[in-house]
């Protein structure tokens, strides 16, 4: 006890106490820091976080400035730390409550050691308070919220959420000091004294085990010692005789303050074979053990017994107000607690703020039971068989486009999924992958090519023929005013293939869109436009993109789902390289996997490929 | 979890596996013992335990219920052929023992030893203690001889091992003196053995030696179940049997499962089918706290069941277990129709520390909605008291859902004392919420 030796032995908590966290509980931590901060505390509570799993910094709050908690892995790195902190709130699960605590109890800076979990092994729980007893440590549990001192220091999440506390009035310290089995009940004894009398000086929560590692009468003598504490209440319960202490202490004098008590489970009886109550420890195996048999050896003992729990609190009030009457002590003033900022994503639960979102997104929304795509739920997409072409529809165009539509698409991914190791694409992959680059490197060196000049012609064939299209352009005119401009049309021209050696893949798309598209326009306008250029040259032929962009602007309009300016945008926004993008990825991926398998090595471009123009300095 | 009873079979068959290597020693202990279940077919029964048709047998009820003896549930000295005539007549009887009512499910078959001494031993835990007692005057009128009971406290801090038991027997004139060391020993064994697998309590009573081995007439024990962690190996699949007469209702067995699929506390036990007043009640201390007012203000035979709901259920939890409560709730009750005496739903609670109650609410009210008219037909009256994270919304919800049901709900918050909503649900006034 090094820093805490000067307070009195029956003083477990001031305003300046500090704990230690054990367990990554920022919710509980939260709660006390925000106890400590309407409290008016100088230092926060908390004084560290004990995380096996991760160190460095938690970020909480003070009011409504961010705090950093530090964090530790171990509890001796946080004992070493911390070396002030009297108080370990374990967190730690049944499995390792035990461990833990009994690690606390060898240090000997903790006066205090509070167990939440509940499932301690009753031999394990034994063990750690006789232990405890043996170190002169309080512990406070198993099972249990923990406790609360009013105005000073609060136990993880004892006293409930901070406006409990508010309307409780424990941010001041009442006279009326309370010791409980249940922790659940704990908050509604808060709640009764805060009502019938000046408020809690301090109140704990024993814990519902059958053994609980500090019992009434650890707490009630100290209480009784507390020269602060006006008059004490006890809630017991069924099951255990500890309440015969508190009996015999009274009978023998020990206990001079006035003490209301009441033992919950009278009603025990009631069932003819044994009922588990709610806590572990509820159960009676004896006559002594009965509630009604301890609220009897209570009142006989001189407490304050009601006949039952519902004048519980007009005992209290009577008694309070006998003491108060007789002039002992001066009732508490009420104080105006500083405001503490709502947590945002409570205020935003309860409607109360608004924010401008830094982000918009209207295609999926992942936040429901099921995932959607454009509203349309994803089980919903897989059992109705909508494809990929159908996922493109919804993803890219927020519509769920018709069925020869989706095949269309998929169609076209088909066709430009792979066009060789030879081109630009394929070529840059394939040397990246050779130079040991990982899969997303390489293909995204692969894509980096995709251009005006290789595979970005779908976009500009779209955007010309959609022009001339609406414009009515005759496409004399076009080629006209393009060969003015010394521009070639997009989508016209291939270096190998010609009117005598057709690429394959446009007479595909041609012969599925003859039979499934309902018209044609820009296609028959792109071959309008072919028609010409090939009486020039034979290789100016309609090319793979260009076929691909006029088609797409007939999926678009003759699928009625668009209007105008939604085809004009997917014509000139930049959208339809998309598509090749997508399709060529899939070879690109596979030219990545064929190298890796080849094991191929690093690539060096032949010195004898290359005609080296620099000027030579030894050469006059 | 808790200190659970395990049946007579399961600590007897425990004992024997664990023998050799907790025990030991001269003493031996065969653990010649079969189960009979409600299913068990007794024909082929002694060919897998031979010694059924060679030996005199005892036949005991195994259903956790005491003083058999005295109640003539026990069938002594008799031949296999009696002995199976006996279980057919009384498998699956009712037997009221000690005031309580339950089916004879399970029995335990053994060899039959004439009563020579009877001894008593018994391990029982103290907070700070193992209290070890052995009484040579053993039996069931143990309670009558407590001065002949001699007690080794072993203090549980520091652990040690188990140790000399020798003065529970030194200068015992009713234990023959080349017992005592053995006897001793085997203390020490039977108390290393119930540390290691987690009993709370163990009660030989009586017991006695016969050539050389071990016989414990009666044997009772308790596990710590939070202890199967530790010591669920050791356990293997040990049964944890409800009390006798404790013979769960399709309802209480739908909110078992669902408490054990949840993170979360949810128990139900039905007291009286065609009670009057039914409680919902969050938290473990508060529902007794209300079960206890009701029978404080006289009205413990009008009381429906013991519910309670904790540790923040979600709201598809509270809805399948409200519909449970509002079913046997609204069941058969013709006679009370409105304006009648009806019956009323306590939906009950203290102030919680973390358990959203809106959200635990939102469940409730969805199972209200949908047993609506059910609960108008049958004139049911809902009292609400809550406090705890986000109440004011959860009350609200319920006071906007009575006018929206055409069904009278009250609601109250923390302003009013958590178990005064009884009295106004028994008195019959019925003001409107705070």
């Amino acid at each position: 006890m090094a820093d805490t030796g000067f307070a009195p032995s029956w003083l477990l908590f001031d305003r300046s106490t500090r704990a230690i966290i054990y367990g990554y509980q920022a919710q509980a931590v939260q709660g006390m820091l925000d106890f400590d901060y309407v409290c008016r505390r100088d230092r926060p509570s908390v004084a560290c976080i004990v995380n096996p799993t991760r160190g460095g910094t938690h970020l909480a709050f003070w009011g409504s400035r961010p705090l950093p908690v530090p964090m530790y892995q171990s509890l001796a790195e946080a004992v070493a730390r911390h070396p002030e902190a009297s108080v370990l709130v374990n967190f730690a699960s049944a499995r390792s409550a035990y461990g833990v605590t009994a690690e606390a109890l060898a240090h000997p800076c903790f006066r205090v050691v509070a167990v939440i979990a509940e499932g301690v092994p009753e031999r394990r729980s034994r063990e750690l308070i006789a232990m405890a007893r043996e170190r002169g440590t309080t512990l406070i549990g198993p099972a249990t919220v923990g406790g609360i001192k009013a105005g000073a220091f609060k136990i993880g999440n004892a006293g409930g959420t901070l406006e409990n506390i508010v309307e409780s009035r424990l941010c001041r310290p009442g006279h009326v000091a309370y010791v409980s089995r249940s922790g659940g009940l704990s908050n509604e004894l808060n709640n009764i004294i805060a009502r019938n009398t000046d408020g809690v000086y301090e109140g704990i929560a024993l814990g519902g085990d059958r053994h609980a590692g500090s019992t009434y009468i650890d707490h009630i003598l100290r209480y009784e010692r507390d020269p602060e504490v006006a008059m004490i209440v006890l809630l017991g319960e069924i099951g255990g005789t500890d309440e015969y202490e508190v009996a015999d202490a009274l009978r023998a004098g020990r206990i001079t303050k006035p003490l209301v008590a009441w033992c919950i489970g009278t009603s025990a009886g009631l069932f003819s074979a044994g009922v588990q109550f709610g806590h572990a420890g509820a159960r009676a195996d004896a006559q002594r053990e009965t509630a009604r048999a301890k609220n009897e050896a209570l009142r006989a003992a001189g407490a304050v017994v009601p006949a039952s729990f519902e004048d519980f609190d007009r005992s209290i009030a009577e008694t309070y107000c006998r003491l108060v009457a007789a002039g002992k002590f001066a009732p508490a003033a009420d104080v105006q607690p500083p405001p503490i900022p709502m947590d945002f994503g409570a205020a935003v639960r309860a409607g109360v703020v608004r924010r401008a979102p830094a982000f918009v997104s209207s295609i999926a929304d992942d936040r429901g039971e099921e995932l959607a795509y454009a509203g349309l739920p994803i089980s919903e997409v897989i059992e109705r068989g909508l494809g990929v072409g159908g996922v493109i529809g919804l993803l890219w165009f927020k519509r769920e486009l018709p069925a020869w539509a989706c095949r269309f698409i998929e169609l076209v991914l088909q066709v430009a999924a792979d066009h060789g190791p030879a081109v630009s694409g394929a070529h840059n992959t394939i040397v990246a992958a050779r130079a040991g680059k990982d899969i997303v490197s390489s293909v995204a060196s692969g894509l980096l090519t995709v251009g005006p000049r290789f595979g970005g012609a779908i976009e500009g064939a779209a955007s010309v023929f959609r022009r001339a299209v609406k414009d009515g352009q005759p496409a004399g005119e076009l080629v006209a005013a393009m060969r003015a401009k010394g521009e070639p049309i997009p989508g016209i021209g291939h270096l190998a293939k010609s009117v005598t050696n057709p690429d394959r893949r446009v007479e595909l798309l041609k012969s599925f869109s003859a039979q499934h598209f309902p018209a044609t326009p820009h296609l028959e306008y792109a071959l309008a436009v072919e028609r010409l250029t090939t009486a020039k040259r034979d290789n100016l032929i309609l090319n793979v993109d260009g076929c691909i962009g006029a088609l797409f602007l007939d999926l678009l309009q003759s699928s009625g789902l668009f209007c105008a300016a939604e085809i004009d945008e997917v014509a000139d926004g930049g959208m339809l390289n998309g598509l090749f993008l997508l399709s060529r990825t899939i070879g690109l991926i596979g030219h990545f996997m064929d190298q890796r398998r080849l094991r191929a090595p690093l690539y060096r471009h032949p010195w004898d490929d290359i005609a080296y123009l620099a000027p030579d300095r030894h050469e006059p | 979890m808790a200190q659970r009873a395990i049946r007579e079979y399961d600590a007897k068959t425990l004992l024997a596996r664990h023998w050799p290597d907790f025990v030991g020693g001269p003493l031996r202990y065969p653990g010649r013992v079969v189960q009979v279940g409600p299913d068990t077919p007794l024909d082929g029964l002694a060919e897998k335990a031979p010694w059924l048709a060679g030996e005199r047998l005892a036949v005991k009820p195994d259903v956790l219920a005491g003083r058999r003896g005295k109640h003539g549930l026990v069938l002594l000295d008799a031949g296999w052929e009696d002995a199976r005539a006996w279980l057919l007549r009384m498998r699956g009887t009712t037997a009221v023992v000690g005031g309580v009512s339950g089916e004879l499910t399970h029995f335990v078959v053994e060899p039959f030893i004439g009563t020579e001494r009877q001894y008593y031993l018994a391990i029982r835990t103290e907070r700070d203690r193992d209290d070890v007692l052995f009484s040579p005057a053993g039996g069931i009128d143990i309670e009558e001889h407590l001065d002949q009971v001699r007690t080794i406290s072993v203090p549980v801090w520091p652990p040690r091992d188990a140790p000399d038991f020798g003065p529970l027997f030194d200068g015992q004139p009713e234990v023959p003196a080349q017992l005592h060391a053995s006897l001793a020993g085997f203390c020490a064994g039977i108390y290393r053995y119930f540390r290691a697998l987690g009993f709370a309590f163990m009660e030989l009573n009586p017991f006695t030696v016969h050539g050389g081995e071990l016989w414990p007439l009666d044997l009772k024990a308790r596990l710590d179940d939070s202890a199967r962690f530790e010591c669920g190996t050791l356990w293997g699949d040990v049964d944890f049997p409800a009390p006798f007469g404790r013979r769960l209702t399709p309802e209480e067995r739908a909110v078992t499962r669902l408490d054990e699929r949840s993170g979360a506390s949810l128990k139900l036990t039905v007291l009286n089918p065609a009670g009057r007043i039914w409680t919902m009640v969050a938290g473990g201390g508060a529902s007794v706290v209300y079960t206890d007012t009701i029978a404080d203000l006289g009205r413990a035979g009008d009381l429906g069941n013991y519910g309670e709901y904790s540790g923040n259920p979600s709201s598809d939890e509270t809805y399948e277990y409200t519909r449970i409560v509002l079913d046997l709730l609204t069941r058969g009750s013709g006679a009370d129709g409105p304006g009648g005496d009806g019956k009323c739903l306590i939906i009950g609670g203290g102030i919680a520390n973390f358990t959203d109650v809106a959200a635990t609410f939102a469940g409730i009210i969805r199972a209200l909605r949908e047993f609506a008219p059910r609960l108008r037909s049958s004139g049911v009256r809902v009292l609400v008291r809550r406090g705890g994270p986000n109440y004011r919304e959860g009350l609200r919800l319920m006071r906007e859902l009575g006018g929206e049901l055409g069904i009278s709900i009250d609601v109250y918050g923390p302003d009013t004392h958590m178990t005064r909503v009884i009295g106004l649900a028994l008195g019959g006034a019925a003001n409107g919420g705070a």
